[in-house]
């Protein structure tokens, strides 16, 4: 059921993409993926795997952090969008959540939502998408004159998500939302993605650590390693096989084995062989 | 009431006029310090510029005047108009927008994620362009700057008060283009924070200070901040340059009024308007009271130091300033 409620139409396409930092750092290693029109796609992997830096170069954040994509290309409905400005792009509908949340911390929650609406113009729907975050975050409208800073970190993932969505998006890019909060708040931030993706038709793409609640939630994954995709798939594939039961959900058919034995199997096997 | 405690009021009163127009110079230093990072060593020199380039338009003097004259061998000086005080303070505040374009263009953007020692440095480099630049523009003599405020004591305060004393007592002497300076200050600072708590582009600039990075993750320019920003505290620099420029005559020396903002800034926090208000209230009223009372003893010209001794001790006490921005910490 969970691989229903998405169409076969293709909004992001990203072809084999390579990323540089500082002219020398070569992060990504040629990645490609496909994110269809209202999916909900999950980038999993490791740290360091190239999850943010592959969300980054889509949304063109990369500039502010000296990198930059250096292959490849990244369409959006169609286009080429490897060199548009992140504001270019955020009026175009994609736009990104970043990785620890990135509140302003001197705003109120209510200007934090609002300064998602920079890009738009009339101010009678920014007021109706103000009320529309509020009912999928009832949370944020009891603290609404609070200082950002002050929030709790499921509040402060909660704003960073709200806010992404006064900008009416197509896409939004989330990055790591489950970062450093208890387990029942990720439930509850991965069910209202999942109610936005259905009750609005907001594509996600998601990069996670947390791969067990990620293909929960996903239609489909990729996995990274080192900078490339080293498997596909819908997400009850995916959560089907022995692989990643292994290395991701911690789960093998002998029951837990001892840290010697993961090291051994890890040599014997690698993912690019 | 005794004389000697009359003379305090008054000295007092001068005081909190001084510390208005400190207060006009730190406010430039705030908005830019906030809203990119970069202390704008420049800012004196833009308050200078802008007075010469207000006082150039008004008698219609030619721009580059004396490079034209030399290279193409005429004797250009004037255009044959003047121009009224508000069409001229208007086309002034438009060349310190086209002058915040201009350093966002060619600085700036070049400059983005470089440590911010870089972008001070920049700053320095543009300072004594600017200065340079402003002389062969609009010449380097003294100019005198006449936009019609009042000038002189007011008779109507010395006449009012001149009861409270004895018979050696005159009333209270205040400048008139103090108290000008003041009214058009609290004008300023109200403007200002009405644009940046409750308009689109106010918040937007507050979003900037507090997370460049998220605030371009949600469609913000951060160049189009910059010239904003810029042209704002172009705007503040105008206005600081006329009242200092009414007071003292347009020169050089005019630049080095932002070396007073400096000890105002430590005083009341790099990122505070309010600070930067409180700040120059405080080193205004304290070094005319500490001139007026300790002063005769040590000899006088107290006021040359005494700024920066007050900011150098609250530096220990409080690095951060009276007002600075409080740093918001989870645990």
């Amino acid at each position: 059921m969970l691989d229903t409620g998405h169409t076969t139409e293709t909004l992001l396409e990203v072809n084999n993409i390579e990323v540089i930092y500082s002219h020398v750092i070569l992060v990504l290693k040629g990645v490609s993926l496909t994110v269809p029109k209202g999916g909900i796609i999950a980038l999993l992997g490791g740290n360091g795997a190239g999850k943010t830096t592959t969300l980054k170069a889509i949304s063109n954040l990369l500039h502010s952090e000296r990198g930059e994509v250096t292959k490849g290309s990244i369409t959006y409905q169609g286009q080429v969008i490897n060199d548009l400005a992140p504001a270019d792009l955020v009026r175009k509908g994609v736009i990104q959540v970043m990785e620890g949340r990135h509140c302003f911390e001197h705003l109120t929650v209510e200007e934090n939502l609002l300064t998602g609406a920079y890009t738009r113009k009339s101010k009678r729907e920014t007021a109706q998408d103000l009320e529309m975050v509020y009912s999928y975050f009832p949370r944020l409208k009891e603290r609404r004159k609070s200082q950002a800073g002050y929030t709790s970190g499921g509040e402060q993932q909660m704003i960073a998500i709200g806010r992404a969505l006064m900008s009416r998006p197509e896409m939004v890019l989330l990055d790591e939302p489950s970062m450093g909060l208890a387990p029942q708040l990720v439930e509850q931030i991965f069910e209202i993605v999942k109610s936005i993706n259905e009750k609005e038709g907001v594509t996600f793409l998601l990069a996670e650590q947390n791969t067990n609640v990620a293909l929960r939630y996903a239609h489909h994954g990729y996995i990274l390693e080192s900078g490339r995709v080293v498997m596909e798939g819908s997400a009850a594939n995916l959560r089907e096989n022995p692989d990643i039961k292994e290395f991701y959900l911690g789960m093998s058919e002998g029951g837990r084995k001892s840290f010697r034995d993961v090291r051994s199997y890890r040599r014997r096997k690698r993912w690019l062989a | 009431m005794p004389d000697q405690f009359l003379y305090a009021v008054e000295v007092i009163i001068n005081g909190l006029m001084a510390g208005v127009l400190y207060a006009l110079v730190a406010l430039g230093f705030v908005l830019i310090f906030k809203a990119s990072g970069i202390f704008n060593y420049a800012q004196g020199v833009m308050a200078l510029f802008a007075a010469m380039t207000l006082v150039g338009i008004q008698k219609g003097q030619i721009p580059f005047a004396k490079l034209i004259n030399t290279v193409m061998g005429t004797e250009l000086e004037h255009f044959p108009w003047t121009v009224p005080v508000i069409p001229a303070i208007i086309l002034a505040f438009g060349v310190m927008i086209l002058f915040a374009i201009i350093v966002e263009k060619y600085i700036l953007k070049h400059l983005v994620n470089q440590p911010e020692i870089i972008l001070f440095m920049a700053t320095i480099g543009l300072a004594y362009f600017m200065e340079g630049f402003g002389d062969i523009m609009w010449g380097p003599e003294i100019k005198k700057l006449d936009v019609g405020l009042p000038q002189g004591g007011s008779f109507w305060i010395e006449d009012m008060t001149i009861g409270l004393g004895g018979e050696n007592f005159y009333g209270f002497f205040i400048d008139k283009l103090d108290m000008v300076a003041t009214v058009v200050a609290i004008l300023l600072v109200a403007a200002l924070t009405i644009f940046s708590q409750y308009s689109k582009q106010g918040r937007a600039l507050r979003a900037v200070a507090d997370d460049h990075q998220a605030a371009l993750s949600v469609g913000i320019s951060l160049r189009f901040i910059w010239v904003l920003v810029w042209s704002i505290a172009g705007f503040v620099a105008l206005v600081a340059g006329i009242m200092w420029g009414a007071k003292s005559g347009v020169q050089f020396s005019l630049s080095l009024i932002a070396l007073k903002a400096l000890p105002v800034l430590m005083l009341g926090g790099f990122t505070s308007i309010p600070g930067a208000i409180v700040g120059g209230l405080i080193i205004g009223v304290g070094e005319k009271l500490f001139e007026f009372s300790i002063g005769p003893l040590v000899g006088g010209a107290t006021e040359n130091w005494f700024a920066y001794v007050l900011a150098l001790i609250f530096l220990v006490f409080r690095p951060q300033g009276l007002f600075g921005e409080k740093i918001i910490e989870r645990v």
